[in-house]
C-alpha cells in the first residue's frame, strides 16, 4: 500500500486541488488518489485547527464570539476544489474553515483569533472579520446575510471586467431568511452574474431549527422566483459536494447566471463557544458524529480503496497536529498590536 | 510528554465552574473530539471534548468539585509512547506551569494620546479661481462631475433606481446612459440594501461604484451595508481591503413630502469613522467635491439637496477643478459673528447675513462643505475674530452637527467665545406636511437673524 505523499506545506494543498483535472461525480474514478488524499488532509486540518481554537478559547486566549466549523468541513473543501485562485470567496463569521481551505496561513488565522499583531487583520478584526486580498478571500462578515449582496457585487466586478471568474458566496440556513439575500438573488439573475450561492444548511441558526424559521424548508428552491437553478447536496460527502460544485461553478462561469447549492450539513459544536445547545438532543449530535462524519467517511474510503494505510493516516494527523500546534504557539507569542494601530486603517491615505 | 487538560471557560466572563461529571477514568484511551467530562456554571452545562489524544494518567479534580478556576489542570493525559506512571509523575510540574499561563493577555496601559484622535490638519484652502467659469445649475454640475470622471476611469459606474433610462428621478444623470452605455449606467430594482451591498462588493472587487439613492431617506434600508461593510472593513482587515465607493443623492427636506421623505442624515453618517461625509451648497461645491469624492479611495457619503438642484452658480470650467475634502469655505467675510452652515442652509445664512448687515451686524458665513472630516481650524480662526458663533442646520437638534460644533468649540475656542454657541436647527418633530407647519419646523433666515442678534446681545 502506498504511503500518501505528505506535502510539507499546508498552503500548497488548496492550490493543488484547485488546479486538478475535472471529474464528474462521487465514485468517479477520474478523481485522482492524490486529490482524495488532499481532501482528507484539508478537512482534517480544519478539524484539528478548530479543536485547538476551542481549546484556546477555553483558556481565555480567544475572546468574544468564536464559531467553529467542526462537522461542516466537507462543504468548503469540496467547493474549493472546483474553483481557481482568481475566483472570489466570501462567507459569514463561521469562517475559519474557509480561510484554511483558501490556503491562508493557519498561523495568521490563529493569531487573529487571539487578537495579535501577527493576525491577518493585525488583531483588529478577530474571528469574524478576516480577509486575504492575496487569496481572494473577502471575509469574514458578522452581520447575518450581509455577505450575500457583497459576494454578488464581487461577481458583478468579475463580469464588468470580463474576467470569467466566479464568486462563491457562502451563507447559512438562518441567513437564508434575510431580505437582502433575495434582493441580491434577484439582481444576480437579472444581470446573469457569475455567483454560486452555497447555503450551508447545518439545520440551525443559533437555536432555531430550519423548520421553525423557514416557511419552505427546501432552501435550494429559494431562488425559483428568480429562475435560479438549485440542488440539494449531501454536504457531509466531500465528493458529492465536489460533483455538485463543479456543475454549479461551470454554470456560473459560462455566463448562465447564478446557481444555488443547498449543502445539508451539521455543526457538532454549539453555535458559538458559549452555546449550551439545549435545542437539540445529544442523540442527534451523536448520530451525525458517528454515522455521518465527513472525515471518517473519506478515511474509510481511502482505506477501503487501498490508497493509504493506517500508518500513513497517522502520519498525516501528526503532521497536521504539528502545524496547528505551531499556529497556536505563534498565536500566543505574537505581540498584541502596538497602541498606534488604534488609529491606522480608518481611511485610506489619511 | 504528558499533556495537561485545563478547566475551560465557556464564555469570556466565566471564571470558575463545577466539574459535574467525569466520562473517563485513569487508564482510558482518549481520542480527540471525545467527551471527557461535563462542567457546569450557573448558566449552562457543557461537555468538555479532548483536543489531544492519549491515555488518562491522572485525574486531578474530583467529580462534583465546585469553584474550579478556569485554566486549572483537571487531568493529565499520557501521550503515545509514554507510560501512564511517568505522565502522572510529571503532572505537578506541568500544572504549576499552566497555572502561571495568563488566562487573558493583560491589556497594555492606555496611552494618553489614545483618548482622542491624532490631530488632523485640514488641507489648504483652494486658491481663488481666476479662470473661466460657466453659469450652470447644481444638477448640471453633478452630472458633469460624474461624466468627466467616468471618461477618465473605466472602473467608475453609476447605479441606482431610475438613473439610466429615466435619467434620474431628479434628472441628475441626463445623458449619461447615452454616453456610457448600460454597462456603466445601470438601472437597479428597488432594492436599496441589496444594491448598496452589491456596490460594496464591486468596490472590494476593484471597481469604483457611484450608488445613487433616489433620496437619502431610502438609504436607511441600506445603512447596515454602508456602515458595517463599507466603512469598517478597511479597519477590520488591517488595511487590506479598500472600498472606493460614493453614495450620493438628495438629502433633507424637499417640499411638502411629509416626515418619511424629509430627513437630514448629516449627523447620522458624520458619526461614523471610516466614512467621509460631504454636503455641497453651490454648483462649484457640487462639481469640485463630487469629483473629489469619486477620486477618493474611501467610502464617501455625498449629501445633495433637491431644492438646490435647479439653482445656478458660477463653476470653473477646467475639467481638473477638484475641491479639497475636509476644507470649509468662507462664503462671506465679517467681523461680528460667525454663522456656520452646510448645504441649503448656506443660502439661508447668506440671506440672513445681508439682513444683519442692514442692522449693523457684520456676519461671517462659513460653508462647511465637509462634515467628516470637519474643518475645526477654519471655524476656530473665525471665532478668534468674531468671538461669537451660530450654527445652522436643517436636521434635528439632538446630537446634531450643531451639538458637535458646540462641543468642539468648548474644546478648542472656549477662551475666545464671548457668548454661548447658539444652534439654529429643524424643530424636534417629524416634519409635518401642512405648509404653515412645515415652514415653522425648518430653519428660516429669520431664525438665523434672531440667533445672531442674541449672541451679539442685540
Ligand atoms: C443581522 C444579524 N442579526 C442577528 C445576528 C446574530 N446571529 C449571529 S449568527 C446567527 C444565526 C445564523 O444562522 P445561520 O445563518 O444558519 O448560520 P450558522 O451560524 O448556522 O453557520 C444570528 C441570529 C447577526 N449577527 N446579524
Ligand atoms: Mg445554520
Amino acid at each position: 500500500m502506498a504511503k500518501p505523499a505528505v506535502k510539507p506545506k499546508v498552503e500548497s494543498l488548496a492550490a493543488k486541488s484547485k488546479s486538478s483535472p475535472k471529474s464528474s461525480g462521487p465514485g468517479d474514478n477520474s478523481i485522482s488518489a492524490e486529490e482524495l488524499k488532499s481532501f482528507y488532509r484539508s478537512m482534517l486540518l480544519i478539524r484539528r485547527f478548530e479543536e485547538r481554537a476551542g481549546q484556546l478559547y477555553g483558556m481565555g486566549l480567544i475572546g468574544g464570539f468564536c464559531h467553529l466549523y467542526i462537522g461542516q468541513e466537507a462543504v468548503v473543501v469540496g467547493m474549493q476544489s472546483t474553483i481557481n485562485d482568481k475566483d472570489a470567496i466570501i462567507t459569514s463569521y463561521r469562517d475559519h474553515g474557509h480561510m484554511l481551505a483558501c490556503g491562508m496561513d493557519p498561523k495568521g488565522v490563529m493569531a487573529e483569533l487571539t487578537g495579535r499583531s501577527g493576525g491577518y487583520s493585525r488583531g483588529k478584526g478577530g474571528s469574524m472579520h478576516m480577509f486575504s486580498r492575496d487569496k481572494n478571500f473577502y471575509g469574514g462578515h458578522g452581520i447575518v446575510g450581509a455577505q450575500v449582496p457583497i459576494g454578488t457585487g464581487l461577481a458583478f466586478a468579475h463580469k464588468y471586467n470580463g474576467s470569467r471568474n466566479v464568486s462563491l458566496t457562502y451563507f447559512g440556513d438562518g441567513s437564508a431568511n434575510q431580505g437582502q439575500v433575495y434582493e441580491a438573488m434577484n439582481m444576480a439573475a437579472l444581470w446573469k452574474l457569475p455567483v454560486v450561492y452555497v447555503i450551508e444548511n447545518n439545520r440551525y441558526g443559533m437555536g432555531t431549527s430550519v423548520e421553525r424559521a423557514s416557511a419552505t424548508t427546501e432552501l435550494f428552491r429559494h431562488g425559483e422566483a428568480f429562475g435560479i437553478p438549485g440542488v440539494r447536496v449531501d454536504g457531509m460527502d466531500v465528493l458529492a459536494v465536489r460533483a455538485a460544485g463543479e456543475k454549479a461553478v461551470e454554470h456560473a462561469r459560462s455566463g448562465a447566471g447564478p446557481y444555488i447549492l443547498e449543502m445539508q450539513t451539521y455543526r457538532y459544536r454549539g453555535h458559538s463557544m458559549s452555546d449550551p445547545a439545549k435545542y437539540r438532543t445529544k442523540e442527534e449530535v451523536d448520530k451525525y458524529r458517528t454515522e455521518r462524519d465527513p472525515i471518517d467517511h473519506l478515511r474509510k474510503r481511502l482505506l477501503d480503496a487501498g490508497l493509504v494505510d493506517e500508518a500513513a493516516l497517522k502520519a498525516v494527523d501528526a503532521e497536521l497536529r504539528k502545524i496547528v500546534g505551531d499556529a497556536a504557539e505563534f498565536a500566543q507569542h505574537s505581540p498584541e498590536p502596538d497602541p498606534s494601530e488604534l488609529w491606522t486603517d480608518i481611511l485610506v491615505g489619511a | 510528554m504528558s499533556i495537561p487538560v485545563l478547566m475551560p471557560a465557556l464564555s469570556p466572563t466565566m471564571t470558575e465552574g463545577k466539574l459535574a461529571k467525569w466520562h473517563v477514568k485513569v487508564g482510558d484511551a482518549v481520542k480527540s473530539g471525545q467527551v471527557i467530562c461535563e462542567i457546569e456554571t450557573d448558566k449552562a452545562t457543557m461537555e468538555v471534548e479532548a483536543v489531544d489524544e492519549g491515555v488518562v494518567a491522572q485525574i486531578l479534580i474530583e467529580e462534583g468539585a465546585e469553584g474550579v478556576a478556569v485554566n486549572t489542570p483537571i487531568c493529565v493525559l499520557a501521550a503515545e509512547g509514554e507510560s501512564v506512571a511517568d505522565a502522572a509523575k510529571a503532572a505537578p510540574a506541568v500544572a504549576t506551569r499552566s497555572e502561571q499561563a495568563p488566562a487573558q493577555a493583560t491589556p497594555a496601559p492606555m496611552p494618553a494620546a489614545a483618548v482622542s484622535a491624532p490631530p488632523a490638519t485640514a488641507p489648504a484652502s483652494e486658491p481663488e479661481w481666476t479662470g473661466k467659469t460657466a453659469h450652470i445649475t447644481v444638477r448640471e454640475a453633478l452630472r458633469d462631475a460624474m461624466a468627466e470622471e467616468m471618461r477618465n476611469d473605466g472602473n467608475i459606474f453609476l447605479m441606482g433606481e431610475e438613473v439610466a433610462q429615466y435619467h434620474g428621478a431628479y434628472k441628475v444623470s441626463q445623458g449619461l446612459l447615452e454616453e456610457f452605455g448600460d454597462k456603466r449606467v445601470i438601472d437597479t430594482p428597488i432594492t436599496e440594501h441589496g444594491f448598496a451591498g452589491l456596490g460594496v462588493g464591486a468596490a472590494f472587487g476593484g471597481l469604483k461604484p457611484i450608488v445613487e439613492f433616489m433620496t437619502f431617506n431610502f438609504s436607511m434600508q441600506a445603512m447596515d451595508q454602508i456602515i458595517n461593510s463599507a466603512a469598517k472593513t478597511h479597519y477590520m482587515s488591517g488595511g487590506q481591503m479598500t472600498c472606493p465607493i460614493v453614495f450620493r443623492g438628495p438629502n433633507g427636506a424637499a417640499s411638502r413630502v411629509g416626515a418619511q421623505h424629509s430627513q437630514c442624515y448629516a449627523s447620522w453618517y458624520a458619526h461614523v469613522p471610516g466614512l467621509r461625509v460631504l454636503a455641497p451648497w453651490s454648483a462649484a461645491d457640487a462639481k469640485g467635491l463630487l469629483k473629489a469624492a469619486i477620486r477618493d479611495p474611501n467610502p464617501v457619503i455625498f449629501l445633495e439637496n433637491e431644492m438646490l438642484y435647479g439653482q445656478s452658480f458660477d463653476v470653473p470650467e477646467d475639467p481638473d477643478f477638484v475641491l479639497p475634502i475636509g476644507k470649509a469655505k468662507i462664503e462671506r467675510v465679517g467681523k461680528d459673528v460667525t454663522i456656520v452652515a452646510f448645504s441649503i442652509m448656506v443660502g439661508k445664512a447668506l440671506q440672513a447675513a445681508e439682513e444683519l448687515a442692514k442692522q449693523g451686524i457684520d456676519a461671517e458665513v462659513i460653508n462647511l462643505r465637509s462634515l467628516r472630516p470637519f474643518d475645526t481650524e477654519t471655524i476656530v480662526t473665525s471665532i478668534k475674530k468674531t468671538n461669537r458663533l451660530v450654527s445652522v442646520e436643517e436636521g434635528w437638534p439632538f446630537a446634531g452637527i450643531g451639538s458637535e460644533l458646540a462641543a468642539q468649540m468648548m474644546e478648542h475656542a472656549f477662551d475666545w467665545l464671548d457668548a454661548p454657541v447658539k444652534r439654529v436647527t429643524g424643530l424636534d418633530v417629524p416634519l409635518p406636511y401642512a405648509a404653515n407647519l412645515e415652514r415653522m419646523a425648518l430653519p428660516q433666515a429669520d431664525n438665523i437673524i434672531e440667533a445672531a442678534r442674541a449672541v451679539c446681545n442685540r
